[in-house]
């Protein structure tokens, strides 16, 4: 098991013809991911890696069963794709663009209520790495190569650390069951707190890793849910602890600007909740398999 | 991106709301001649800087002739003025605005944001007008009035009328006060703006309602779409170092510290710093390089980096996925050939390939120090910038 992808999901990469979308497709393809179709409007009808580009989301889900997508497409019209996609009955959607206005994101959000709960899309992202179930999908723009599979379910809001873990987890011979990314931007699709709920009843997961960083009421919402309603363990790390009020960290979101989005309150406020925190991110492996040690005696 | 008080108050006016009436000047005799025009006998001279908590700071004056607009602007004129917002450096004063003052019975804060919690745009507005938002959320908590805005219909006349009834504004008007609320609104939607503050609105003396500050800041994201918006950007306003950065394509934010960093991705580069600050050192900033990582963007980093006089040591973080560490490797080796640091190098990279990149470094003959785990890497950058120092107050000492 796994959440959101996993080897049968049917995927489309909308903005297929671009350098970096061609670049990645062939990556996720080498990885054995079932990527089915590509969307770019005007070039129906061409091929990318022999997978077939069609107009419009309708006619690629028509045409390949689609389920999920990648929408690799730039700032000024990802919302747009984004919602293509939700009224085009994909059902888990993965938005890599960094830079899309955050007005365009607080429609998205809103466009994705439209429809009934059991009929609605899943977006992660935007401005994030993507999601990998190990062994099965890549979904997104990470080295395929630094996650096993295993245990160990990752989320977080930046894709290099994210890497960080993956690789430190690996160096200790542990792997991960499914890696989410939801990305550094103010509104997001999904959040922390959605994605442990999704962790919590996934069976390949027994153990989960939350990768934080400055700004936003998400860790804390995430410290009140792990409280709350989850029985597996959470590690976490939270990064920006030097970073000063007020500034923008290159994450659109990562800014401090209420109470509690500091990184020193955001690790007050998850140590309450029971989360073991990684001081440093160098040790968030060996946390991390501490834990499971813990937990299989 | 923010601006200046007057291209807000220009803005807010062209949406339907009260401003009261003013002129902007570059020189002290330029305000004096605009207080003349513009008639009256009391003016507010206000420094127009990219910040809050210019009253407190010096930066806002009442005036009540020419002499006293001459006297309180070229005090002002190329002073950096500095507020609680400004950090200790300051912020340039190289514009003023001179106001018609205006008589006011009470005062309202008001104030627009994008709240990370719903999602949506939150309007925020107290009767406890004057103080900083900070403050009023401290002291009285129970006179803030909160209304989000549901983005498929956005603001409703009855939302802008519970708030105008909740902060006990009087009956006549709360038209006045509907228009002033369905102005900024419009003017945070249409413009992509991810904060509108007016504090204080006020009720004046004869019975309007105005806003006699203002502060708004856009979406950076959205400027692309906004020409008119990216026009108003005053560079005197940011950092030179911060600005050249932007300009080309990195995250840049200057701190206080002296160990600089070069990082890929904006999440490692904070765990960056909060590492150097583990080991006992203090980062000299924060820099994200993007994903790539190309030789090109790890010189134009290390320019950057060692541009800032108070950095003693250099560290370098990069996670290889996609991009393999041996070509990283090669990056970092031609950037240090084509741009010499007189500084400690250490260097760290992790992922793919990294023993071949290890090696890349290790005979590329220049004095890189490497590490393994990034806390190794800032635990050897600390030590070499403390055995730097220590050596070059030897070298100074013996001269």
């Amino acid at each position: 098991m796994s959440i959101f992808i996993n080897r049968d999901s049917r995927v489309i990469v909308q903005g297929i013809t671009g350098r970096m979308a061609q670049f990645h497709t062939k990556e996720m393809l080498d990885y054995g991911t079932n990527v089915v179709g590509g969307v770019v409007p005007g070039k129906g009808g061409e091929k990318v890696f022999g997978v077939p580009v069609f107009n419009t989301v309708k006619e690629a889900v028509a045409a390949t069963g689609a389920n999920a997508s990648l929408v690799f497409v730039p700032p000024p019209f990802a919302a747009d794709s984004i919602m293509e996609a939700a009224d085009g009955g994909i059902r888990y959607c993965v938005c890599i663009t960094d830079g899309i206005p955050a007005q365009d994101m607080i429609r998205v959000k809103r466009y994705m209520l439209r429809y009934p709960r059991e009929k609605r899309m899943v977006l992660t992202g935007p401005n994030c790495a993507g999601t990998i179930t190990p062994g099965q999908a890549l979904l997104g723009i990470m080295p395929g190569h630094i996650y096993l599979t295993g245990p160990v379910g990752i989320v977080g809001r930046s894709g290099t650390l994210g890497y960080e873990a993956a690789q430190q987890l690996k160096d200790l011979g542990i792997g991960v069951s499914t890696s989410v990314g939801i990305g550094g931007d103010p509104i997001n699709g999904s959040s922390f707190r959605d994605i442990l709920e999704e962790f919590e009843n996934d069976p390949a997961t027994e153990v989960v890793c939350m990768i934080g960083e400055i700004g936003g009421p998400q860790e804390a919402e995430a410290a009140e849910y792990i409280q709350n309603h989850m029985t597996k363990p959470v590690i976490a790390y939270i990064a920006g602890l030097t970073a000063p009020k007020g500034r923008t960290m290159g994450h659109a979101g990562a800014i401090i600007s209420a109470f509690g989005e500091s990184a020193s309150e955001k690790v007050e406020i998850l140590t309450a909740a029971g989360v073991t925190v990684a001081e440093n991110p160098s040790v968030i492996g060996e946390t991390i398999a501490r834990v499971l040690k813990k937990r299989a005696a | 991106m923010d601006i200046h008080e007057y291209q807000a108050k220009e803005i807010l006016k062209s949406f339907g709301v009260t401003v009261p009436e003013g002129a902007l000047a570059y020189s002290p005799e330029q305000a004096a001649y605009r207080a003349r025009e513009m008639g009256g006998n009391r003016w507010v001279v206000k420094a127009q800087v990219h910040a809050g908590g210019r009253g407190k700071a010096g930066g806002v004056k009442l005036c009540n002739d020419d002499h006293e607009i001459l006297d309180a602007c070229s005090n002002m004129f190329g002073m950096k003025l500095v507020t609680h917002q400004t950090g200790p450096e300051g912020k340039g004063v190289y514009r003023v605005y001179v106001e018609a003052a205006t008589p006011f019975d009470r005062e309202i804060y008001l104030g627009f944001v994008l709240d990370r919690t719903s999602q949506r745009i939150m309007i925020v507005a107290s009767a406890e007008g004057g103080m900083e938002i900070e403050e009023i959320s401290a002291t009285r908590p129970d006179s803030i009035v909160r209304q989000t805005v549901e983005p498929a219909v956005g603001l409703r006349d009855f939302q802008a009328r519970e708030i105008a009834f909740a902060l006990g504004i009087p009956p006549d008007l709360t038209q006045q006060m509907v228009r002033t609320l369905q102005g900024c609104y419009r003017a945070f939607t249409d413009l992509d703006a991810t904060m509108v503050e007016i504090n204080p609105l006020v009720i004046t003396a004869d019975k309007r309602i105005m806003a006699l500050d203002a502060k708004m800041t856009f979406d950076g994201n959205a400027l692309f779409r906004h020409p008119q918006v990216s026009e108003l950007r005053d560079k005197s306003q940011e950092d030179p170092r911060e600005a050249r950065a932007a300009d080309r394509g990195l995250a840049y934010i200057g701190l206080s510290g002296n160990i600089g960093c070069i990082v890929n991705g904006a999440g490692l580069a904070m765990a960056t710093m909060d590492t150097i600050k583990l080991a006992g050192g203090e980062p000299a900033n924060f820099l994200d390089i993007g994903g790539g990582a190309t030789p090109e963007r790890v010189a134009k980093a290390f320019r950057l980096v060692t541009s800032d006089k108070n950095v003693q040591a250099v560290l370098v973080n990069i996670f290889a996925g996609i991009n393999r560490c041996d070509w990283v490797a090669e990056g970092v080796v031609q950037a240090l050939k084509m741009e010499p640091v007189d500084v400690p190098v250490i260097v760290r990279l992790a992922g793919t390939n990294v023993e071949e990149g290890q090696k890349i470094l290790a005979k590329s003959g220049l004095p890189i120090i490497r590490a393994n785990s990034l806390m190794e890497a800032a635990t050897r950058a600390v030590t070499a910038w403390k055995n730097d120092t220590a050596q070059n107050t030897k070298l100074r000492a013996a001269k």
